[in-house]
């Protein structure tokens, strides 16, 4: 029982580690990628993998109480607000006339 | 009318987790407002003509798919890490269109967003059949990717009524 | 050993989560275009949530984790707010019809 606990607990360190290196990742590829369009798709690491690797780890740590359940309702306003402000953001800028890089681009007919 | 009381327990179970007290006074506000929030969603949902169709999701259906989704985020959060941390960014951006086939906007909404949860796509615009997806670092096997998650989605909805 | 492990993790993501906000607010300073600025907006506002509720566990007292849930809330609200003040010039309510495409 012991053993388990701690190897829990082991688990909660490597996530929360793991979940704050995908976090600054995700705030240095915003720092480093050359336009707008590329920028987007860097903070959504972090919305993503940072946050379910954060809020997992503090979640196992904390053991399965009322704090557990705060966590799991700041992952679930986190999953359908993040992806919202993401889409809205592109959105914007799409329709003020911000052209993705034109080097590759072709809006292709139905092909997929 | 039981859809209404349902949604006023849920909140109420909401309110009790949220706070941890156990008081009356606490516990007496929290039923006034709850059954108030659940009045005045009605008297929206009257006033407003706006009719959405009505969907049952298919709980074992959604819990697969949240498990397969889950991998997907891991998957390609490590495709854009890489992207990120290498010296020269491979990047090859592209603006392509992805057909759904969700009828009600539950559907394409859960589609759409786990498109731009997934790191390396987003979904820029809704139009009549498709969205306008833009994605980081495109390949011709991401229009297969995303056909086989739109399939997943429109599984987990299941019949839909007017 | 285990007893004091907790505190070190949580110090270091601490950190690392402090660096982090630091990187999007120089993003946020030198963004060329709104939408940048907008993205950075609410992208350090993810990571207040992280960083309050890392900083609650830290210090003991997880009861911080309400005043993060709320920050998602508002932080939420505040990014839609910009986006629509600087599409349609009002907060309130506007006549909303679609832009033609191109």
């Amino acid at each position: 029982m012991n053993f388990l606990n701690d190897m829990l607990q082991i688990i909660a360190w490597v996530s929360i580690l793991l979940g704050s290196v995908l976090v600054i990742i995700g705030a240095l590829g915003s720092l480093r990628f050359p336009d707008f369009w590329s920028r987007l798709h860097a903070a959504s690491v972090t919305d993503s993998g940072g946050v379910i690797l954060l809020l997992v780890g503090m979640g196992i740590h904390s053991g399965f109480n009322l704090i557990t359940f705060k966590l799991f309702l700041i992952g679930v306003f986190l999953f359908i607000t993040g992806p919202t402000s993401s889409h809205a953001v592109a959105n914007a800028a799409l329709v003020s006339g911000i052209k993705p890089t034109k080097k590759k681009q072709k809006i292709s007919g139905n092909d997929g | 009318m039981l859809r209404s009381i349902l949604t006023a327990i849920f909140l109420f179970l909401l309110w009790y987790l949220m706070s941890g007290i156990d008081k009356t006074l606490t516990l007496g506000l929290g039923v006034g407002s709850s059954i108030f929030a659940v009045w005045i969603v009605r008297r929206m949902e009257n006033a407003s003509e706006y009719d959405s169709l009505k969907v049952h999701l298919h709980p074992i259906e959604l819990f697969k798919y949240c498990i397969w989704f889950l991998l997907e985020i891991f998957k390609s959060n490590w495709t854009v890490t890489k992207v990120i941390l290498s010296p020269k960014m491979g990047i090859n951006q592209n603006m392509f269109k992805v057909p759904f086939s969700q009828k009600s906007d539950l559907g394409q909404t859960i589609f759409a967003n786990s498109i731009t949860l997934t790191p390396g796509t987003i979904s820029v615009e809704v139009e009549e059949d498709h969205f306008l997806v833009h994605a980081l670092t495109f390949l011709p096997t991401d229009h297969e990717a995303l056909a086989e998650m739109n399939n997943r989605i429109s599984k987990i909805e299941g019949n839909v009524t007017s | 050993m285990i007893g004091t492990m907790p505190h070190l993790v949580f110090l270091i993501a601490l950190i690392l989560l402090f660096i982090a906000m630091i990187l999007v607010l120089i993003r946020l300073y030198k963004g060329p275009t709104l939408y940048d600025r907008v993205l950075s907006t609410n992208s350090f506002g993810t990571h207040t949530v992280l960083f309050i509720g890392v900083l609650g566990f830290l210090s003991g007292r997880p009861d911080f984790l309400d005043i993060a849930l709320l920050y998602a809330l508002i932080n939420f609200v505040a990014t839609i707010a910009i986006l629509k003040f600087f599409r349609y010039r009002a907060i309130g309510d506007v006549l909303i019809k679609r832009e033609s495409k191109k």
